[in-house]
């Protein structure tokens, strides 16, 4: 291996740029093969960026990165490699999925590189018990604490056997003893197998220092290259954090010098918390057991455990966000109770995961929390422009969040948690993943805090560094506290040892020793695990991968599942009765000015009909109008004074009818039914009166109502409320899915596996268009069994349309994923577009060929247009196959066309 | 006291409203879509028919080839019917097995003879019933054009008696039954329901999702205040697409008279807004997921839209739907619009149908501001 000669990974002259913001600027490097490559330095100078452009997951903007020889622009020759690298980006577990079990998740990996199943399977064994993952494999990933996820995005991340590794920031927010064992099995997997490059990138320099070669970055800039020893050497510092430091510029390096603490003023026994027996269960599962906390007034208090040990939510239980299931906690004496106001403006809160919004800027951020915490008008620029500076946030003060670097953020975030100068703070691992600087800065502001103004501060924490500065501490481990004392005391208890073994002892002695025998279990990764297809161009094993794993997710949502196949029936039952194109039951109302047996003769025969239902009568024309103002009658009836006395004499007395005609279909049937009842009442008088039917007209019109002889609306409407609710579910759930993986993260397993779009699209549609063809059985058993509607025509004809059809639909969730990034948005999309064109241009109602305008347009070009025909015609008309190829063919072009513009549309790299 | 506390909430409320209008600012492909739906969309769904009987495709099968079939053929056009394709009666079946043809008309061999020689002929009218919407009243229309044909057809060469009452039938509030006076009000309705739970909806669930929820709960802000500065936010913003929509769009392009107040539409507007968009927040703090959000939103949204009397007459619907929907805020919005916009009727006959909108949206509100919290809680 000639590691010099060749290097695993070049890059010449890249940038980039996030709209304005430079993240890169003009890098060159050349990253030696066969050894272990360190990107350090503090978030958002640019190391995950640098990390993603190597490894494929976004597009180089300017410059040139070759990896193993070759240019990674170059889509087709990403596609070739990527089976040979593995990529772990930042963020506990985002390109896990959270509803998946360990085994599924590396499973899902397995075939996306296209692992044939029994190596596959037996690899996997393999890699979970060299992780000690093992007796956790049926466990979901959610559930998994922080160290044990990023073993299995290790896992993950190893099942193709890579030659090249790419960690992003892998132990940011792990606990000691799970960052130890990490490490330990990266070292180990290396020793395995030789010539595997790998490179990371850190924040913490003490993890560096075992790194072979480093790459010390500032503000998009690489400052020097080299082994740890050289880097040390050089700057003539005696560890890689004061080496770090004096690589910077000056004007950053001005500030730094070391914490001194002044002691805690003993004097006050005043309790901020007091907590006893504080338990908190979720289902049968003991989050927190029996914990009990005093903590007094002014003191920095250090809470540390690995993650997932319950101490979020001990945090959220005093800050009054989940109650309480067992024990008593007090807050300044007095009981935390969720409802109080008063409380809450004396206590401070910044929760783990980043929670400002996004799409304000750092400064409406920050003057929306100063105002909701009632800081006076006139004091809040001058506290927001002290914390900018404090927090070195001034030049980014109207930058939106969102685009904020990871780092940037966390200094936000602590920002807002103390600008209405609280008295207690309560900090969840406030400085993960903050650089050392900035982190040294914040406790000096801490220090200042308790110190000065007698603050409590209640902070969790990872670094020990840190934890050194409390006055005491707790460890937390599974629910439990393992032991609460200052500092020094738990060192000397242990042995005088780092504090860092202190803890790892106590938590092996109550977690005891992970059985990983991980030389016998890697042989897993020694050889090419890759099949041929790999890197093939379309592959079956992966479309059928993604599809798989939208299943388990799909089957894992039991809520999700009954919506889409019961509640589809449920509304098929709600509108097939309620939709109803019979017009009946109209209340209606005579001014009857003759008053004479005539007249009321006449009104009879309009009350007797079935389609109206009279009201008391009516008094005069201000009352007609009123009445029928306030919509209480659709139909108002005005004889006119002497009508009985003209009839007899023959003198064509004439009858009024106002119809309402503010619903115009109403209006329309309404005139209809008038005229004939009018006929109708007519040639009963004649036969009354003159004995014999008179000619009327000198023809008779037969009208034959076809395929539905009752002319029932349920005939017509139900079968038209399976299109309906097979183009909303599908499109919806399937845009939804789509758009969720790139909200959530996970679609950077797209960037940088071999799979391509057609089968992460078509992958992710399959177990939807299942999903729908069973919902479409069951709508069809509720039309014929519940409405009695019968299938008069060709059964199969039926169920292949609706293949096509859901195809369709599920290809137009698709499409709407294509150009929307958030959920809210893909919701919005795909419920507007759909609505308005399947209701009321496809045929429901009115035919498509009576429309006109954008709706004609529009109707013509909609699937649901053939597909309600064909459904109406199978069931009404009994037709078949041959009689609807016309819709057929207009139907079967739509599923092509969505696919390649979806195809088109999904980027295949982040930007 | 209370006067201050209640200050603060108001103060509160304005800042919570003002960073939801901001989120929804820059979402700029969800403007894109409300812009359209209240623009595109309301012209489309307005303009595709014109009356309820429109552009009636139909077929004719002259057997008799007569000056009386040849009259009644000319007898229909646009725009109730298009111009009637001429076929054979070998054909009348296929054409409506294929859906071509909504009517098609037999007259047969002999017609004209046989009305002239008052035998009274039988013209046959099939209709395919399976288009409810223009089946019945297309077929009111044919026997009227038909009967007026043969009877100025017959008329001084053949005894036809007059009428012994004539009927007159007048439509108030829209004379020609133009369905984009109606179509267009409908269409606005829809939207302003979609949009108002969709939002408001949707906004809860991605605030839980990405933890911002959390963090405005454990400040000094009750919920109360964070539902109401959602509910404004939305309504606020979708008040005023719907208002610039009804004036522009349906004032101005399309060219609907309205009757009655528009301001006191809008005050309506805003109660179903009230009532609209505390559904969708009690709908996401019931949904765990966006997905589940959307399942949700179609349960909901469609029996919403189709049985509130917008679409098709409430009348029509069986007693029990109909007592059901009266708690939907749908069906009294539809109502209070109906009569407002068309009938111009005034407060005095329509508060029933505000009163019971701010009912229903107290209920939801109450509902989502209680279930808020513990939504957090168990997320």
């Amino acid at each position: 291996m000639n590691t010099a000669a060749t290097p695993v990974v070049r890059v010449t002259g890249v940038a980039h740029r996030y709209r304005d913001i430079p993240a890169l600027r003009d890098i060159d490097v050349d990253i030696p093969a066969g050894v272990m490559v360190g990107l350090i330095g503090p978030d958002g100078v640019g190391k995950s960026t640098l990390l993603d452009l190597i490894a494929g997951a976004r597009k180089v903007q300017s410059g040139r990165i070759e990896v193993f020889g070759g240019d990674i622009g170059d889509q087709r020759y990403r596609d070739r490699i990527a089976p040979r690298i593995a990529y772990m980006p930042q963020g506990l577990g985002k390109n896990l999925y959270a509803s998946l079990s360990v085994f599924e998740n590396v499973d899902f990996f397995g075939r996306l590189f296209g692992i044939e199943r029994s190596q596959r399977h037996r690899q996997i064994d393999e890699l979970l018990e060299a992780t000690a993952l093992a007796p956790f494999r049926n466990r979901s990933a959610g559930k998994l604490s922080g160290g044990m996820k990023q073993k299995l995005g290790l896992c993950c991340a190893l099942i193709h056997a890579p030659d090249l590794l790419i960690l992003d920031e892998p132990t940011t927010g792990i606990d000691p003893l799970s960052r130890r064992q990490f490490w330990e099995l990266v070292d180990r997997i290396r020793g395995r197998r030789a010539g595997m490059s790998v490179i990371v990138s850190t924040a913490y320099m003490e993890e560096a220092e075992r790194f072979d070669w480093l790459v010390p970055m500032n503000a998009g800039r690489i400052l020097a290259t080299g082994s740890p020893e050289a880097l040390k050497q050089d700057s003539g510092s005696d560890s890689l954090e004061a080496a770090f430091i004096s690589l910077l510029p000056p004007e950053l390096r001005g500030e730094h010098h070391a914490l001194t603490i002044p002691p805690l003023a003993s004097a006050t026994h005043d309790l901020a918390i007091s907590a006893q027996g504080l338990t908190k269960r979720f289902g049968d599962f003991t989050a927190v057991d029996s914990v009990d906390l005093d903590i007094r007034r002014g003191e920095i208090f250090g809470f540390l455990g690995s993650n997932g040990c319950g101490k979020t939510t001990t945090m959220k239980m005093l800050t009054g966000l989940l109650p309480i299931s067992a024990g008593r906690a007090q807050l300044f004496g007095q009981p935390v109770d969720a409802g109080s106001m008063a409380v809450r403006r004396r206590v401070g809160y910044m929760s783990q995961a980043f929670s400002l919004y996004a799409e304000l800027t750092v400064l409406q951020n920050l003057e929306l929390h100063a105002r909701l915490f009632h800081l006076p008008e006139t004091r809040i620029p001058e506290r927001i422009d002290r914390l900018l500076a404090r927090f070195g946030l001034s030049d980014y003060r109207d930058v939106q969040a969102g685009q904020l670097p990871l780092g940037i953020r966390q200094r936000l975030s602590l920002a807002v948690a103390i600008v209405h100068e609280p008295e207690l703070l309560i900090l969840d691992e406030p400085t993960s993943g903050v650089d050392p600087i900035a982190r040294d800065g914040f406790w000096e502001l801490l220090i200042e805090l308790s110190r000065q103004t007698g603050v409590t501060i209640f902070v969790s924490t990872h670094f020990m560094n840190e934890a050194e500065r409390c006055d005491r501490i707790s460890l937390m481990h599974a629910g439990r506290i393992l032991v609460t004392d200052r500092p020094q005391a738990i060192r000397d208890a242990a042995g005088g040892v780092s504090l860092e073994d202190a803890f790892v002892e106590h938590l092996k002695a109550v977690a005891g020793t992970p059985a990983a025998d991980t030389d016998r279990a890697l042989s897993a990764i020694d050889g090419d695990a890759g099949t041929p297809d790999a890197g093939a161009p379309f592959s079956l094993h992966r479309l059928l991968g993604y599809s798989f794993r939208e299943a388990l997710e799909v089957i894992r949502d039991p809520i999700r599942l009954t919506f889409a196949l019961l509640g589809s029936a449920l509304l098929m039952l709600v509108l097939g009765y309620g939709i109803s194109m019979d017009v009946e039951d109209l209340a209606f109302a005579a001014l009857d000015r003759d008053g004479t047996p005539a007249s009321r003769d006449y009104v009879q025969n309009i009350a007797s009909s079935r389609y109206f239902v009279e009201q008391p009568p009516i008094v005069d024309s201000v009352e007609l109008d009123r009445r029928m103002r306030s919509g209480e009658l659709s139909l108002a009836i005005e004889i006119p004074p002497g009508f009985g006395a003209d009839l007899k004499r023959g003198r064509s007395p004439e009858v009024a009818m106002w119809i309402d005609g503010s619903m115009p279909f109403r209006a329309e049937t309404v005139g209809g039914y008038l005229q004939g009842l009018h006929l109708q009442y007519l040639t009963d008088l004649a036969i009354r009166t003159l004995g014999d039917v008179p000619t009327l007209t000198p023809a008779d019109l037969e009208s034959r109502y076809r395929f539905n002889q009752d002319f029932r609306s349920i005939y017509a409407m139900a079968p038209a409320v399976i299109p309906l609710l097979l183009m909303f579910i599908p499109a919806i759930l399937t845009a939804l899915s789509v758009v969720r993986e790139k909200e959530l993260g996970s679609i950077v397993n797209l960037y940088v596996s071999p799979a391509t779009r057609v089968e992460f699209l078509i992958g992710k549609q399959l177990p939807y268009i299942a999903v729908s063809m069973v919902s479409f059985v069951t709508l069809l058993l509720v039309t014929v069994y519940v409405f009695d509607v019968p299938i008069k025509g060709d059964l199969f004809a039926l169920f292949f349309a609706t293949l096509i059809y859901v195809v369709t639909s599920t290809g137009l969730g698709l499409l709407v994923s294509a150009f929307t990034s958030t959920q809210i948005t893909a919701l919005a999309a795909a419920a507007i577009l759909t609505m308005l064109a399947t209701v009321s241009f496809s045929g429901l109602t009115d035919p498509v060929s009576s429309l006109e305008g954008p709706g004609r347009i529009i109707g013509d070009n909609w699937p649901a247009t053939y597909y309600i025909n064909i459904v109406r015609g199978i069931f009404t008309k009994g037709l078949d196959l041959g009689d609807l190829s016309g819709d057929f063919r207009r139907l079967l072009l739509f599923p092509p066309v969505l696919t390649v513009a979806s195809i088109l549309l999904l980027r295949r790299q982040g930007r | 006291m209370i006067g201050a506390s209640l200050r603060t909430s108001l103060s509160h409320v304005v800042l919570l409203t003002t960073k939801e209008l901001r989120s929804l600012w820059h979402d700029k492909v969800l403007l894109a879509l409300i812009v359209w739906v209240f623009s595109g969309g309301i012209y489309s769904a307005a303009t595709a028919t014109s009356q309820e009987l429109h552009n009636a495709p139909i077929a004719i099968v002259d057997n008799d080839h007569s000056p009386l079939s040849q009259q009644i053929r000319d007898a229909f056009y646009g725009p109730y019917f298009k111009t009637p394709e001429l076929i054979d009666f070998d054909q009348v079946d296929p054409v409506l097995y294929a859906g071509r043809y909504t009517f098609v008309l037999v007259i047969p061999d002999g017609f004209e003879r046989d009305v002239l020689a008052g035998k009274q002929p039988a013209l046959q009218i099939n209709i395919d019933a399976t288009r409810m919407s223009q089946a019945g009243i297309g077929d009111g229309y044919i026997r009227n054009i038909v009967s007026g044909e043969l009877n100025q057809f017959v008329s001084g060469q053949l005894p036809v008696s007059e009428l012994p009452i004539e009927l007159v039938t007048r439509n108030k509030y829209n004379p020609n039954l133009e369905s984009h006076w109606f179509g267009s009000i409908m269409e606005i309705i829809s939207n302003v329901t979609m949009l108002a739970i969709i939002l408001t909806g949707a906004a809860v669930i991605r605030e839980r999702e990405h933890g911002t929820l959390e963090h405005l709960l454990v400040m000094p802000v009750r919920p109360t205040e964070i539902v109401t500065a959602k509910v404004l936010a939305s309504g606020l913003t979708v008040l005023l697409a719907a208002g610039l929509s009804l004036e522009l769009m349906v004032k101005g392009v399309l060219a609907v008279p309205i009757h009655g107040s528009v301001p006191l539409f809008l005050v309506g507007a805003a109660l179903h807004l009230f009532a609209a968009t505390s559904m969708g927040i009690f709908l996401g703090t019931v949904a765990r997921s966006m997905p589940q959000m959307g399942l949700l939103l179609i349960l909901t949204i469609l029996p919403l839209q189709l049985l509130s009397g917008g679409i098709t007459p409430r009348e029509s619907m069986p007693d029990i739907v109909q007592t059901i929907m009266l708690a939907a805020p749908t069906t009294h919005f539809v109502s209070l619009a109906q009569s407002i916009l068309y009938r111009a009727a005034g407060w005095d006959t329509i508060w029933p149908r505000f009163a019971a909108l701010l009912a229903i949206g107290s209920v939801f509100f109450f509902a989502a501001v209680v279930r808020f919290r513990r939504s957090v809680a168990f997320a």
